[in-house]
């Protein structure tokens, strides 16, 4: 069994690997909500109930092939910042990181799959992957999904289909998402138009750490808001569809952007290479937003392309439970700026500065 | 700016959301966004759809016509579900169906699944399939019964006991004597 230290050394597998459309697309998540028949939901049943199915759902669950040598705990057994690290790398939610007895979370070593047991429903199934790749996602949770129903007695209504808690979450249980990087748009001021026009088929947009929380980053997460009536692969394929079409309006409004107002852009971007290579004192909101800038950069070829990896690491490593993790000791808010600081810079040091001849002369006006 | 809802105490939360494409802002202040539930964002989009067209007549109809009904299985009521948009046990969906399907049409726009079954699920329309399942539903809380008289947990015992007769009564609701029917070609 790998043990939480091990975890920690190492980003998430889909952090550091390319993945199709990589450039706006940063990973594909999906989720399915199981229960089982003749237990009650995690959220009504008494502490003593959630620890029985704990009982029953964990043993099959860690002898999936899936998770050999995987990380398994119960929450209790984790400290407020261990779990906050979690719901930091999207590996739990912060729902249940808040929970207590009787709520497990088991994961596979690249941190790819992660079982919740106990969250909201008995089972939450997830699974992580670098750029756009919904269905890989999905087919890596059918999977484990079958192996899962063969051992235990999956809550199942012909007309209803997999019964959740939550009703908003019944017939398939299948969330997907999408966490896209839109510093095009936002620019542009287009990016409400995105938002409501997602709302208005059906699909929820929220900021990087899900439901209620600000778009930090320029970073989306697009989901299918309804989960029945319609099979899996239809859901996957109509997020796919919106997505492609989100993409193409980030591409054009980048093009636009570098036609119309180059300068600014180069200013942007200078100025967040500037203060991340060099700043001492940091706060979250603004070393995210200038991350942001330097990821545009990079695909925009200002920067050599190598580096989104550490962009992307950096995203998660200087939220305040990884700055904590680092330190090992609590930190407030102003010792958090300077570490993060630190650490930005660390990481940058090899970055070196914009070049924009290539940017400015793709598109010559003199024909 | 005062609150919307109590009318007198300056509003600090400030919602906004999109029904249907159209902006619907509210502002409350502390007290009444906790009463309404408003700062647990999870519980929020629900309490919002439950304000709206869908459940009204699921809470309306399934109050008249069920005085607040009680799941066997888990003891959830009818009002708890009110109360937390969420169901007590997979049981409940048995217990309090009617109603359910404008809920889903609701928050759906479907309130029947297309997808998935389990490879054992036995996939055909007709009633008696549907009769056969809810005996196989019947028959696992019988073996969950046998367990916990084997190891003598009399009040787990008690409750399927209860939970598998409520069952069987929702099972004959739903499945109308054939002979009783009106049936025009006979």
């Amino acid at each position: 069994m790998m043990r939480f230290s091990t975890l920690l050394r190492k980003p998430a597998e889909w952090m550091r690997t390319d993945g199709p459309h990589n450039d706006i697309v940063v990973s594909s998540r999906v989720r399915l909500a199981r229960n089982l028949i003749g237990h009650s939901f995690p959220g009504w049943a008494r502490s003593e109930e959630r620890l029985k199915l704990l009982e029953i759902v964990r043993p099959a669950v860690e002898e999936l092939p899936e998770m050999r040598d995987a990380f398994s705990q119960e929450m209790t057994k984790l400290s407020a910042i261990e779990k906050q690290v979690l719901v930091e790398r999207h590996l739990v939610s912060r729902e249940h990181a808040a929970k207590s007895g009787g709520c497990a979370t088991v994961m596979n070593r690249n941190q790819s799959i992660s079982i919740m047991i106990n969250e909201e429903d008995h089972l939450r199934i997830q699974s992580l992957r670098p750029g756009l790749q919904l269905m890989k996602a999905y087919q890596v949770l059918d999977k484990i999904d079958d192996e899962l129903e063969s051992h235990l007695s999956y809550a199942f209504d012909r007309k209803y289909g997999y019964l959740t808690a939550c009703p908003t979450n019944l017939g398939t249980g299948l969330r997907a998402s999408a966490m896209l990087h839109l510093p095009g748009l936002v620019l542009s001021d287009q990016i409400n138009q995105t938002i409501q026009a997602a709302n208005k088929i059906g699909l929820a947009v929220r900021g990087l750490y899900g439901e209620g929380t600000e778009a930090l980053a320029n970073l989306f997460q697009i989901s299918n808001q309804t989960t029945l009536g319609q099979d899996e692969k239809s859901i996957i394929e109509h997020l796919d569809k919106v997505i492609m079409r989100i993409i193409e309006n980030e591409e054009n409004a980048r093009h636009k952007l570098v036609e119309d107002q180059p300068t600014m852009l180069q200013d942007q971007i200078g100025r967040a290479y500037a203060t991340l290579r060099f700043a001492y004192v940091i706060p979250s909101k603004e070393a995210m937003n200038f991350l942001s800038m330097v990821r545009l950069g990079i695909d925009l070829g200002a920067f050599s392309d190598e580096e989104r990896d550490v962009i992307n690491v950096l995203l998660t490593e200087i939220q305040p439970a990884h700055l904590q993790i680092e330190a090992k000791r609590k930190l407030n808010a102003a010792e958090r700026d300077v570490l993060r600081a630190e650490i930005i810079r660390r990481h940058l040091k090899n970055l070196t500065e914009p070049r924009f001849d290539d940017i400015l002369n793709e598109n010559p006006d003199d024909e | 700016m005062n609150c919307d809802s109590c009318q007198n105490k300056n509003a600090t939360v400030y919602l906004t959301q999109l029904v249907e494409g159209k902006m619907q802002k509210v502002s409350l202040c502390e007290q009444c966004a906790e009463d309404k539930g408003v700062t647990d964002p999870t519980g929020f989009a629900l309490a919002d759809l439950l304000e709206g067209s869908g459940t009204q007549s699921v809470s309306q109809s399934a109050a008249a016509a069920q005085d607040d009904e009680k799941c066997e299985l888990c003891g959830f009521t009818q009002s708890d579900f009110k109360k937390t948009g969420r169901f007590g046990c997979s049981q409940c969906y048995q217990v309090f169906h009617s109603g359910l399907d404008n809920l889903l049409e609701a928050m759906h726009r479907h309130s029947e699944h297309h997808g998935k079954k389990p490879a054992h699920f036995i996939d055909t329309r007709s009633s008696q399939t549907k009769a056969i399942e809810a005996l196989a539903d019947i028959a696992k809380l019988n073996l969950l019964l046998d367990e916990a008289v084997i190891v003598e947990d009399y009040e787990e015992a008690a409750r399927l006991r209860d939970s598998i007769a409520q069952l069987q009564n929702k099972t004959l609701e739903a499945e109308p004597d054939p002979n009783d029917s009106a049936n025009p070609d006979a």
